[in-house]
């Protein structure tokens, strides 16, 4: 279980994250949404912690974020980013291969070349395992780091629009696979969408944030009505039932 | 893949560098071998220094800042560090500097370096600059900035104090000041048990803060702990041979073009090779066969310089 | 209106003060008073005038010549030494000195000013293999460029035994200046005023190549009168007194800061203040270490790179 309390973050005069407190279950998809500039990525970036929060606290299973060991917590939560830019010439087996550093301290066993192996299997990735990452379109390199964080092993998954640079296909694929970690492995996942329709299909639970605050959570048959959606996106979506899920349509 | 091919890679760059160390000690040596090998001995020795040092340093820096076109000495580094000289002679006088003698000015000019640099670059890298060119074109004017001010500051030193200062300022392997060989020596070896154990982090520190952060590195006192040794290794290289803009990029880019990797294991020994035969191969033919004196430093920033304007072009094609 | 009168007084107030400023007494008294004697007005005649009548011609010139590059690139930070110009002249003297060294001044230069105006174009040739123009990669290339020609030149120059000329060259020092061996900055400074006539034209061109067309400009030419102009120019200063840095990159970038882009409004201050700034360097230069002297190109690397770096970070938002 994640524990958000009161956690705020502010660049000068703007608060990005205005005190917001959250408790996210354990096992099952949590997705994040709200409009731009919203708060979602700092938020998660705070949970991560890749930026430090200007006042609260941040508990992972009982963990404090912002005091645990940072090798001890790379083994409990893994954390993927949107812009993911590598300078080094890697190969994609390279980079999954990275997703053991917190087991082997860069020496990977038997075990941890099992474990890459299976990640690369898992994001169908097979064929490109000893391509470079500069020679992969921006669609397969999401691909190549989503398999390096599923390596990693961790109970807790956080990824920040991990559907950017995908195709429809690639998305469903991505969205399914998480559904499946989530079912067969048990883990935690929590996700910033852009998408509420793939917010609705697939989480558990839907946080929805705007100017730095949580102003809706719950299931997504609580979430995705109109009027909570008008609130939170302020435009008209209506919402229809499409073989039992709820999806919303904002296009006209 | 890449495996395979960098065992052969390194082994033949091995072979290259211990030939030209040969041919550096022996090619045109005349007269009592008691005396040319002590004498070239040292001159190798202290170009073995160098190399190491601004292979290991231009490596490592540009894994912290991710990227492959910055290094110390274009950020400034080595004019902070001739700055910092010449501004102890300024205060304590050239007298001062006899007196005390130069390993332990030496160790107070590191000393002051690495404070000054960690403040200094610290804020530069603190990832506010987002832009790189930026990064780069601060750094570069910090340098010219250090340069000129030591220029400054030189000239309001007595002119006669002045002429201790200024041959220092001008690259040369052929003037090494042999007398810091042993502290040097002791430098890098203190470095370089540093950096063994911070062996395994440097490629993952290489994937960014975010994924290194992610992947369970302490990030910030890695960064901390590298920018130091790296200050410490220009302080070095600099003091035995003055400024070498450029020969640190050469060296690493070349090193990533012929291993074609990004492993550290790999990487840095092929720059330490790469470094050690370009400085030893290099000089020796300049000195011995077309007797040019200083020409090397200038032959390596010509190169260099291209080199650099040929990356900032292809990175901003790509 | 009045600010130039005022800009034009402080100019005049310093460059009254070098005029006095020196090892040799050179005073009211000495000059017309009852101890007058022909010595000091033999040294005003002959050094101190010239002297600082370079300073203000150099100041001035080399201030407009980098207002016309950053017009012409439209790039805020180019200007000579930031685009292997001024690198360019010194190798273009070095070899006319190599080759025939019993050629006038006056045909130096002009050799000089062509390899100047070849390193230009090749930095410009280079530019446009930039595919994004990322305002900050234009000075990288430039300093680089100049980096590598002045590499060339010092090889050269090593070779032949000349690199103590060459220093002379590429740091600017007033010192030297006597009557009789500063009057080629008289030329650059006829060149400013060519530039003051044609600043509208630089104007336009400054927004551009479509932009220049559609006005009914020949954007070609207004390209080559301006860098003919900067190439004899950054030629004429290097020759007499060697480079002055960043001069012609702050002085404009302050300038522009307050009172916009239009040429023709600027320009005047522009000049006078790259004339004032020069002096105000000189005569601290002639005042830190009194009796010795401390060269301008020193004094302005110091002064010039802090205002480079400070116009820098004061922009990171905007550029990052």
């Amino acid at each position: 279980m994640i524990e958000i309390s009161k956690v705020t973050k502010a660049y000068g005069e703007a608060v990005v994250v205005n005190d917001v407190s959250l408790s996210l279950p354990a096992r099952g998809i949590t997705s994040i949404i709200g409009p731009n500039g919203a708060g979602k990525s700092t938020l998660l970036s705070m949970v991560s912690r890749l930026m430090p929060m200007d006042r609260g606290r941040v508990m992972v299973d009982g963990l404090d974020v912002a005091t645990t060991p940072g090798d001890v917590l790379a083994r409990r939560l893994s954390i993927l980013r949107q812009d993911n830019s590598v300078s080094s010439r890697l190969t994609v087996r390279d980079l999954v291969t990275f997703g053991r550093y917190p087991y082997s301290k860069g020496r990977p066993t038997v075990e941890d070349r099992g474990h890459v192996e299976q990640a690369i299997a898992y994001l169908g990735l097979e064929k490109l395992a000893d391509r470079f990452l500069d020679e992969l379109s921006g669609g397969q390199r999401q691909r190549a780091f989503v398999a390096m964080v599923l390596c990693q092993d961790t109970d807790y998954v956080l990824l920040d629009e991990p559907l950017n640079n995908l195709d429809m296909k690639h998305a469903v694929t991505m969205m399914k696979l998480l559904r499946r970690a989530v079912d067969e492995l048990g883990k935690t996942v929590v996700l910033v969408l852009h998408d509420i329709n793939f917010a609705s299909c697939y989480s558990d639970h839907i946080v929805a944030m705007k100017d730095g605050k949580v102003v809706h959570q719950g299931a997504p048959d609580v979430l995705v009505r109109p009027d909570v959606l008008k609130d939170i996106y302020d435009l008209d979506i209506a919402v229809e039932e499409v073989g039992g899920r709820r999806i919303g349509i904002y296009y006209f | 893949m890449a495996r395979s091919r960098a065992i052969p890679v390194l082994v033949l760059l091995g072979l290259l560098a211990v030939a030209s160390m040969v041919a550096f000690m022996t090619v045109g040596a005349r007269g009592r071998w008691d005396f040319i090998l002590p004498f070239r001995g040292a001159k190798l020795a202290a170009m073995l220094l160098v190399a190491y040092s601004i292979a290991v340093s231009t490596v490592l820096f540009q894994t912290i800042t991710n990227n492959r076109i910055l290094t110390p000495s274009i950020m400034g580094f080595d004019a902070l560090y001739m700055l910092i000289q010449t501004v102890v002679v300024f205060f304590f006088g050239a007298a001062q500097f006899a007196i005390a003698g130069p390993n332990i000015m030496f160790l107070a000019e590191v000393v002051v370096m690495v404070t000054f640099s960690g403040l200094l670059y610290r804020w530069l890298l603190s990832g506010e600059m987002r832009s790189l060119h930026l990064l780069m074109l601060v750094g570069i004017v910090f340098g010219v900035f250090f340069r000129s001010l030591s220029g400054l500051m030189q000239r309001m030193i007595d002119p006669n104090e002045f002429v201790t200062l200024q041959d220092r300022f001008f690259a040369s392997f052929n003037t090494i000041h042999t007398e810091l060989l042993l502290l040097a020596f002791a430098a890098v070896l203190a470095v370089t048990a540093v950096g063994w154990r911070l062996l395994h982090t440097f490629d993952v520190l290489a994937l960014g803060r975010e994924n290194a952060i992610n992947l369970g590195v302490a990030h910030k006192r890695a960064i901390t702990i590298i920018l130091v040794l790296v200050t410490i290794l220009v302080s070095v290289s600099t003091a035995l041979v003055g400024p070498v803009t450029f020969f640190g990029l050469l060296v690493a880019n070349l090193a990533y073009q012929v291993t074609g990797t990004s492993k550290h294991t790999v990487v840095l020994p092929a720059a330490i090779l790469l470094a050690v035969i370009c400085l030893v191969a290099g000089q020796m033919v300049l000195e011995r066969i077309f007797a040019f004196n200083t020409a090397l430093s200038v032959i390596i920033e010509f190169l260099g310089g291209i080199t650099f304007i040929v990356l900032l072009l292809r990175r901003s094609v790509r | 209106m009045k600010g130039l009168v005022a800009a034009a007084l402080l100019l005049a107030v310093l460059a009254l003060t070098s005029v006095f400023v020196g090892v040799g007494d050179v005073s009211f008294g000495t000059l017309f008073g009852q101890e007058a004697s022909g010595q000091a007005q033999q040294l005003l005649l002959v050094s101190r005038i010239p002297r600082t009548l370079a300073i203000v011609l150099a100041g001035m010139s080399m201030a407009v010549a980098g207002m016309i590059m950053q017009m012409l690139t439209r790039n805020r930070f180019v200007e000579p030494s930031t685009a292997g110009t001024a690198e360019s002249a010194s190798l273009g003297i070095l070899a006319v000195t190599l080759l025939a060294p019993e050629l006038p001044v006056f045909v130096k230069m002009l050799v000089a000013s062509v390899f100047a105006l070849a390193g230009t174009a090749l930095f410009l040739r280079i530019l446009r293999a930039v595919p994004l123009r990322s305002i900050l990669i234009v000075p990288l290339i430039g300093i680089m460029l100049g980096g590598v020609i002045s590499a060339i030149t010092t090889f050269i120059a090593y070779r032949f035994d000349l690199l103590q000329s060459l220093n002379a060259w590429m740091t600017g020092d007033f010192s030297g200046v006597l009557r009789g061996r500063y009057e080629l900055l008289w030329l650059s400074f006829a060149l400013t005023v060519v530039a003051y006539t044609a600043a509208h034209r630089f104007t336009v061109a400054g927004m551009g190549e479509d932009f220049t067309t559609n006005l009914g400009l020949n954007y070609k030419a207004v390209l080559r009168l301006g860098l003919v102009i900067v190439s004899l120019v950054t030629a004429a200063v290097v020759v007499t007194v060697g480079m002055i840095p960043f001069l012609g990159l702050i002085v404009p970038n302050v300038v522009s800061m307050v009172m916009g882009d239009n040429m023709r409004r600027s320009l005047p201050w522009v000049a006078l203040l790259g004339a004032a700034l020069v002096l105000a360097c000189d005569i601290a230069g002639r005042l830190i270490r009194y009796p010795y002297e401390i060269p301008i190109g020193t004094t302005m690397g110091v002064v010039g790179s802090a205002l480079f770096l400070y116009l820098l970070l004061r922009k990171r938002r905007q550029l990052g």
